[in-house]
């Protein structure tokens, strides 16, 4: 790893490792809405054969592994390493999900930053070991967070114009040495709390990280938004997208019309009653796979930052008053291998 | 903004709040057309001559039934998403806060999944609906000695 200087905290890998396969499995909604086509499979009852919703996340892990194995033609015994994260206690969508696949493991939370959590990890392991290969999974189910983090599945409620709808979607990615687009460059995010007590605003509770983040990378990068084809952050829906907007103008960095939020992308807002968008571990890992990648293998795009961004949250400490911290980790995403 | 409490208030100010009118006015239209029904099940049964002390059973029964029928195809969230307090009011709203942990829950088994979180959402009610009414009765018990 070169420029590896303590201030920066931008980590340009030595041995950029490409993405030589991935795919997304997603539910019903997902399919529903404007990226419905490009995900590599659904399932129209969620449910994707399992008795119970935390086994369904699992599986829908499960399928979108041995999808993306399949492209990348890489047997999943051969994998040197797999990070996996979820938003269930214990992580055990990932640890059962993927109980059959024989490569070592490591379960992950970053609440929704898990996706470019597990890719910054799964790089710095290409750059570290002489594996041939390392795997990304991460998923979220819109009903077993529900169990978990809010009300009963059936619940009645209404829900505020700044709440999100967690994304029921699995994303795996294989990082090898061949053909695909390629990760060059990592940011690690810091967990930040800026006060939000609100558990229907995670938008805003996540936007402050991805602004630290973001404005860490532009700063000490000397680049601009404008060099870049897009800047994608992870679910900050609409609340957390125009907050960011606003508060990165205040600090002079213009992010303009190539910035997108995953959480904007994957429904239709108001036609599917979405309020503030979606979020959820799935939901920037299928976005990253069903609309991203593509566009930078087809070359539509030739370099994007992708920042996933998280909300901490513990419904235990929201209810002991305490607010919630936000982390957003960046990974620079280009087409070609040398910049 | 340079601090936390600086933040949360600019974040607090900027989050669109739910319409208010719009909600009132469903929840008044909607939790209306529940009790005027109730009320034309009950003049119904009257007219069928059913003793009035059974219709007053019968016809929350009703309600419930069709909550619990409701929750269970997986409807009543999306009604409930519209009517908001429409349905929340009636016993309607205490049905679906029954049926949907015992729903949500028999996975885990009938003694520690259903019966432990039955009343994880209506337990507060029940607890302290009934804890008032107690303090109430003492006053109501207080005040007539009074008298």
């Amino acid at each position: 790893m070169e420029g590896n200087n303590r201030k920066s905290g931008i980590i340009r890998l030595k041995r950029c490792p490409s993405i030589i396969g991935h795919a997304a499995a997603v539910g019903k909604k997902e399919h529903e809405g404007p990226l419905g086509a490009q995900f590599d499979y659904h399932d129209a009852t969620d449910r994707f054969g399992q008795k119970t919703w935390e086994l369904s996340e699992g599986e829908m892990q499960h399928i979108a592994l041995n999808l993306a194995l399949a492209k990348a033609k890489v047997p999943a015994d051969s994998l040197g390493a797999l990070f996996a994260g979820d938003l269930i206690n214990q992580c055990t969508s990932s640890s059962y999900g993927l109980l059959d696949i024989n490569a070592p493991f490591f379960g992950l939370y970053g609440a929704c930053s898990t996706s470019a959590e597990g890719l910054i990890l799964a790089s710095l392991w290409m750059n570290s070991t002489e594996s041939g290969s390392a795997a990304v999974v991460t998923s979220s189910h819109n009903c077993s967070a529900e169990r978990q983090f809010r009300f009963p599945v059936e619940y009645g409620g209404i829900r505020t114009p700044t709440s999100q709808w967690t994304v029921t979607g699995a994303a795996a990615f294989i990082l090898g040495d061949g053909q695909g687009a390629y990760i060059t460059e990592l940011m690690p995010g810091k967990s930040i709390d800026r006060g939000i007590t609100d558990p229907n605003n995670m938008g805003a509770a996540m936007a402050p990280a991805a602004v630290d983040t973001l404005t860490r990378y532009f700063r000490e990068s000397g680049m601009k938004p404008s060099d870049f084809d897009a800047i994608f952050t992870g679910d900050l829906g609409f609340e957390g997208h125009s907050i960011v907007n606003e508060m990165m103008c205040a600090d002079g960095i213009n992010l303009s019309d190539n910035y997108l939020d995953c959480g904007l992308l994957i429904y239709d807002r108001e036609g599917q009653d979405m309020h503030a968008g979606g979020s959820g571990c799935g939901c920037s890992a299928s976005v990253l796979s069903a609309y991203i990648l593509p566009k930078l293998e087809k070359g539509e795009y030739h370099d994007i930052l992708f920042v996933a961004t998280g909300a901490l949250m513990s419904p235990m400490l929201v209810l002991q008053g305490q607010s919630i911290p936000g982390i957003a980790h960046l990974v620079r995403i280009t087409k070609e291998r040398n910049l | 903004m340079k601090n936390t409490t600086e933040y949360a208030v600019y974040a607090g100010k900027r989050a669109k709040k739910s319409d208010l009118l719009p909600d009132c006015l469903r929840a008044f239209l909607t939790g209306g057309l529940i009790c005027a029904g109730a009320q034309g099940m009950s003049e119904l049964f009257l007219s069928l001559r059913i003793a009035e002390e059974t219709v007053r059973i019968l016809v929350p029964m009703i309600l419930i039934f069709l909550t619990a029928l409701l929750t269970g195809l997986g409807i009543f969230d999306n009604l409930a998403g519209f009517c908001g307090a429409g349905t929340l009011v009636p016993i309607t709203g205490f049905a679906n806060a029954v049926v949907s942990p015992a729903l949500d829950s028999k996975n885990e088994g009938l003694v520690l999944g259903l019966g432990a979180k039955l009343f994880s959402v209506a337990g507060p009610v029940i607890l302290y609906g009934t804890s008032a009414s107690v303090v109430w009765g003492v006053l109501y018990w207080a005040l007539g000695q009074l008298r």
